[in-house]
């Protein structure tokens, strides 16, 4: 299949960035479209150029490193998936296909579709944990009994692998589904509980700070969100954070 | 409660957003409420809607609810735009190439665009009716009761005076009672701050009369309302349909808006979350058709 | 005497560590708050122990090259992790998880290594769930447990298929709080490139800034590598695409010895390869062996023809079907070893009748495990006259349940769905049992460098059970290294601040320059992974699942030619002061060109099958592997001596005074 990529580039965090065409040719429909870009890369190296900085490393779907908001959503048009499990299937012959970064103040690009997303390392930084010491020296794991539904509902929320298409999807650039998500998880267990109402203040005091913007429940982050991750956490933690609020 | 987090964080606002936006909703319900009175025909819908204007503008509690009404509109509108402003500035460099209709609906992403649209249907809605009905100082048509009177005798339901076969004025007094006045009595009757009667004499006020809302109305809507002191409006056509988009945005705007609401307080989960988008869904289209029913119909009906 | 000192202590086995931990040396909270110890890698065990180590007091400075430390590539084990609990009451113990993992390594590991990694197993879970790591549950509340790769016991904990994705979290979120205390520094995007020595003694590292291009120096009392496995060497793999040998590897040619680089796992249940464009490998759990069903076309020219395309899997007959696996093992059937599955595909694809276009993919097919399913659901409704298709539809929706994720995800990447056709698999590269040497108390043979996790060789002999990779990362993490680093530490306590500016800075980071420089300066035609894509072919051919005297030895010297026309003819584009991700893939690729030659060498030198490693010259009459205890019961630990073909094999015996050696029989 032959294919027109037109593909942000850009050189540094300073530089101003445009959108750059690249005609491509015997893409088959088997290739990821990471493979894709691999291929476009080679030839550009070959030719001299400057090849597309991307960020990608399991190719699984479960690091959450890989980005790019292809042809106008994040992670491309199929659902439940990271970019790197699309499939160039998914696309015809003589297509344009947009590539651009995640777009958001609090994700700056690096260079071309690379983006800094450590402000999710400062957010969970601030309360993303049980303040436990792993010393292994605690109660044995049986010694508290937690409803099958509650574990189950805390692993669907626990299984966010923090890629950001979240933020990128949002017309808002807004995180509250990454940061819900984390809030949830432990909120949902007893042994997140004990901190639930600090966890929760510290957690949103940070993504604030970190120039996110405001969630407007448009519910584009769970439509986006590669592992489906459920608007309804958003609800938890406006939830838990009105308890907070009033409590502490 | 620590107070800057409920009023710095992010979340706070939406919290404000939610509480003014569902405070609005149920005025809304209210004020759809008595403007159904609109669709009643004849004297009694006239009466019975300047009753009801009365009453809002004289209860006590009512008048609380409408400053709170205030209130929850300036705080939703500038709450708004802050978190609009803020957004924007979220995302500084725009997507080249971007797909939100594949997400999201149209209503949720465009908020600010439809409360915007609402806020100057408010304005110019206000400055229509509630401006000359309240502030404006210039000359306003009282309402004028015009009843079929038996001879001498009272009505039980309204304790009014009643004559038969006769034309009679009838005002509310300030203690609640109708009497008869006859405003062309200028000798002894005076008309002050448009709707308040007082007596030369005495220097006392005896009555206070209705405006009547009811006939501004419909003039607006286009009738020939002449009679009660209101002009016809010209541009009636204009109006209905300004009114009629109007609503359509607030379908729009509760589309989302209402649901919303809930979600952000933190109400909304797994069980409940289906009632409260069909609720809201259905709040969100029934009254403002209700609402955009009353211009139409004043219009067809002129 | 050999040069190396596994330090084991004496005493019976079920006493050593704790024995151990007794008497050794502790540093003092107060003098911890001087100590700074760099851990390379944000893993299972990198993760885990720079959490640990700041929670005593430590300093540390963690580095990952990915964008945040919660991306390292434990994130995709799926399966689960082995501890000895007992919880389902079926005759776990202490005892059977070591005993296992001896057994399953082929009798290629240290017991006391092994006994300690059962000890402490159950801990792990503890402190997990005390983390909020969200294991699958019970209807009780209490926590469920699988039976794992064939273990007779129920010993694996799992969250769904995403079990390391979990367990990593964790180790993150612990990670977390010390970064928000600022006990952790944390660098991101950096890559270890050299490893410092003063006196001998580890005190620091190079590594490159990747965002920026430029080299920082970092200095440290002690350094921690846990920069995983090198599968990559092959090219394809289950690996991420960044997991590289890179930190291992210098701190191999600074002194510490590479053992057992030869053993490698092939995990049996991958997508197989499509084409010469596929950038890596997907595995698909291991579960799915449980119900799934492994076939190949009995006669030759169904095989032909279902290459060709003129037949699809369903069209072939109950009785044209060869379940070899429960052809050959009976007992075990097609819940063999990974190595022995591994191997059995391979010889049936180079048989003749592997079945997609490459020739190389066998069935995996659950057709008569939803039958079955129906059935019994069926029994279960009182379904008395269920119809065919109605038993279908109950034992597929039964299916969906136990695997739907991972139907999902094979239908998402191959455009067939296993519902209707068989899924097809092959084996790929996926985990390294061998790695850098450490003692008992994971120290390499430098003084003051600790290896940890996938990185070192200690645990897995020369096969890893399923689920025994985490709880070896999270062990070593957790509760091994914080514990034995401190005793080394203990002398550090006066030692004060390392200077960067020392002359050995100068000299490590100047000659990682130079590296970079020399690469750069190629300036030849080539992209990196056309090298890549040679290394891993000649790596697969001849250092893959059956190897030889022969192939590895043409593997050495075609090895050896790659490596030559790399530094001939590989093109980089760009500069090195800038984010250049051709440059790391170049310097990653330098390592990866020496290591496939020492594991051809290594291979070749260990003319036994074992585990990972089968010699094809060292096989039973029936075609198993067939190992030569007399002769390599031993531990391989190469030094470095300036070119891989010199590097000088050292000895460390293996001592098993609690295990019997056996042939391993699955029949």
């Amino acid at each position: 299949m032959k294919l027109n990529l037109k593909i942000w580039r850009q050189k540094g965090p300073n530089d101003k960035g445009s959108m750059v065409s690249y005609p491509i040719e015997n893409i088959d429909g088997d290739m990821s479209f990471l493979e894709m870009l691999d291929i476009l890369n080679d030839q550009l190296v070959e030719k001299g150029d400057d090849p597309v900085a991307f960020d990608h490393d399991c190719r699984e779907g479960i690091c959450g490193m890989c980005s790019l908001y292809i042809n106008g959503e994040a992670h491309g048009p199929d659902r439940g998936i990271t970019t790197c499990q699309l499939h160039m299937r998914k696309f015809n012959d003589g297509d344009t296909i947009y590539i651009e970064p995640w777009r958001a103040k609090a994700f700056p690009v690096i260079k071309d579709l690379m983006v800094d997303r450590s402000a999710f390392d400062r957010i969970m930084a601030a309360g993303g944990f049980v303040s436990v010491n792993t010393s292994g020296n605690t109660q044995d794991a049986n010694a508290i009994p937690i409803p099958k539904d509650d574990a189950d509902e805390a692993f669907n929320a626990a299984t966010c692998i923090g890629c950001g298409a979240c933020v990128a999807s949002c017309v808002n650039s807004s995180a509250m589904l990454f940061v819900s998500a984390k809030v949830s998880q432990l909120a949902l267990l007893p042994q997140g509980q004990i901190e639930a109402m600090d966890r929760v203040k510290n957690m949103v005091a940070v993504m604030d700070e970190e120039g996110f913007g405001n969630c407007s429940n448009t519910g584009a982050c769970e439509v986006e969100c590669p592992k489906e991750i459920s608007l309804e956490n958003i609800a938890r933690m406006n939830r838990e954070f009105l308890k907070a609020s009033f409590v502490k | 409660m620590s107070k800057s987090v409920l009023l710095k964080s992010s979340l706070a606002k939406k919290y404000w957003m939610a509480l003014t936006g569902l405070f609005l909703c149920l005025f809304l319900v209210g004020h759809l409420a008595g403007n159904l009175q609109l669709l009643k025909a004849g004297e009694e819908g006239r009466r019975a809607f300047n009753e009801y204007a009365y009453f809002m503008a004289h209860n006590p509690v009512v008048k609380i609810l409408s400053y709170l009404t205030y209130i929850s509109i300036i705080f939703h509108v500038i709450d708004g735009f802050l978190l609009f402003a803020q957004n924007r500035k979220a995302r500084p460099v725009k997507y080249a190439h971007t797909r939100p209709q594949e997400n999201s609906s149209f209503a949720s992403r465009n908020m600010a665009l439809l409360g915007t649209l609402i806020l100057v249907f408010i304005v110019t809605h206000m400055q229509n009716f509630w401006y000359k009905a309240k502030i404006s100082n210039g000359p306003f048509p009282l309402h004028t009761l015009v009843k079929e009177i038996d001879n001498q005798e009272y009505d039980p339901a309204t304790g009014a005076i009643v004559n038969k076969k006769q034309d009679v004025k009838l005002y509310l007094l300030t203690n609640g009672q109708y009497q008869m006045i006859d405003l062309e009595d200028k000798d002894n009757i005076e008309l002050r701050h448009n709707t308040e009667i007082y007596s030369k004499k005495l220097d006392v006020k005896v009555a206070e009369g209705y405006k009547d809302l009811h006939s501004l109305t419909t003039a607006f809507f286009g009738h020939d309302n002449s009679k009660y002191g209101f002009p016809k409006n010209d541009l009636a056509t204009v109006a209905v349909i300004f009114y009629v988009v109007s609503m359509l945005v607030l379908i729009f705007h509760l589309w989302h808006g209402f649901s919303s609401a809930f979600q952000s307080l933190g109400l909304r989960s797994k069980k409940y979350a289906p009632i409260i988008i069909t609720v809201g869904k259905i709040f969100a289209v029934v009254v403002p058709v209700l609402f955009a029913v009353i211009p139409v119909y004043l219009y067809l009906t002129k | 005497m050999s040069v190396l000192d596994s330090k084991i202590p004496a005493g019976p086995i079920e006493r050593k560590w704790t024995d151990y931990k007794n008497k050794i040396r502790l540093v003092n909270p107060a003098n911890k708050r001087k100590i700074d110890v760099i851990v390379v890698g944000t893993g299972l065990a990198g993760g885990s122990a720079a959490a640990t180590l700041a929670e005593l007091g430590y300093n540390v400075k963690a580095f990952c090259f990915q964008d945040s430390p919660r991306r390292a590539h434990s994130i995709a084990a799926q399966g689960g992790i082995n501890a000895a609990k007992n919880y389902p009451g079926d005759g776990d113990s202490v005892f059977r998880l070591f005993y296992d993992t001896i057994k399953g390594g082929d009798y290629r590991a240290r017991e006391a290594n092994v006994y300690r990694l059962a000890e402490v197993s159950a801990n792990i879970i503890d402190q997990c769930v005390a983390q909020g790591v969200p294991f699958a549950r019970e209807y009780g509340g209490l926590l469920d447990n699988r039976s794992f790769g064939g273990a007779q016991v129920s010993r694996t904990f799992y969250a769904k298929g995403q079990t390391g994705q979990q367990l990593l979290l964790g180790a993150y979120s612990a990670m977390s709080r010390q970064i928000g205390k600022g006990k952790i520094k944390m660098y991101t995007r950096y890559e270890m490139q050299d490893l410092v020595l003063v006196d001998g003694k580890a005190r620091g590292i190079i590594a490159r800034n990747l965002v920026t291009g430029k080299l920082e120096r970092f200095s440290a009392h002690a350094v921690v590598v846990g920069s995983g496995g090198y599968g990559n060497v092959f090219f394809l793999s289950t690996n991420a695409m960044g997991s590289n040998v890179t930190a291992a590897w210098r701190i191999h040619k600074k002194g510490a010895f590479f053992a057992n680089p030869c053993y490698t796992q092939i995990h049996p249940t991958c997508i197989p390869v499509t084409g010469d464009h596929q950038s890596k490998l997907t595995l698909m759990s291991e579960s799915l062996r449980n119900d799934g069903r492994i076939w190949v076309p009995k006669k030759m020219e169904d095989a032909i023809a279902i290459r060709e395309g003129r037949l699809k899997p369903t069209d072939i007959a109950e009785a044209d079907r060869d379940y070899y696996l429960e052809r050959r093992y009976p007992a075990f059937g097609n819940l063999v070893p990974r190595d022995v599955a591994s191997r059995a595909a391979k010889e049936r694809c180079d048989a003749g009748f592997g079945v997609n276009a490459t020739g190389e993919a066998v069935y995996l097919d659950f057709s008569s495990a939803i039958e079955r399913y129906g059935k019994e659901q069926a029994m279960i409704h009182h379904m008395t006259d269920a119809t065919p298709e109605q038993i279908y539809k109950l034992g597929r929706d039964l299916v969906e349940a136990k695997y739907g994720n991972l139907f999902q995800m094979y239908y998402k990447i191959t455009d067939e769905d296993p519902y209707v056709t068989p899924m097809k698999i092959y084996p790929a590269v996926h985990y390294t049992m061998g790695g850098v040497w450490v003692d008992y108390n994971l120290m390499t043979t430098i003084k003051g460098c600790y290896c940890i996790g996938e990185a070192n060789f200690s645990d897995h002999g020369a096969n890893r059970l399923g689920a025994s990779a985490l709880m070896q990362g999270l062990a070593d993490g957790y509760f091994v290294l914080p514990y034995t680093i401190a005793d080394y530490l203990a002398d550090d306590i006066k030692t004060g601040a390392i200077s960067t500016a020392l002359p050995e800075f100068d000299e490590a980071e100047k000659s990682v320059r130079d590296f970079s420089e020399r690469l750069m300066n190629i300036k030849g035609t080539k992209p990196v992974d056309y090298f890549h894509k040679r290394l891993g072919k000649a790596m697969w051919n001849y250092v893959g699942m059956g190897r030889t005297e022969e192939g590895l030895k043409k593997a050495i010297t075609e090895i050896q030619q790659i490596r030559q026309d790399f530094y001939n003819d590989v093109k980089i584009p760009g500069t090195i002061e800038e984010l250049n991700p051709e440059l790391d893939k170049a310097l990653r690729l330098s390592d990866f060109l020496e290591l496939g030659e020492l594991m051809a060498m290594d291979a070749l030198n260990r003319s036994e099958s074992c585990g990972g490693h089968f010699r094809e010259e060292s096989q039973t009459e029936k075609g198993e592997a067939l190992r030569d205890d007399d002769r390599f019961a031993y531990v391989a630990a190469w030094e470095y001596k300036g070119e891989p073909s010199q590097a000088v094999l050292h000895k460390e015996e293996l001592k098993f005074e609690v295990v019997k050696l056996a042939q391993r029989n699955y029949e």
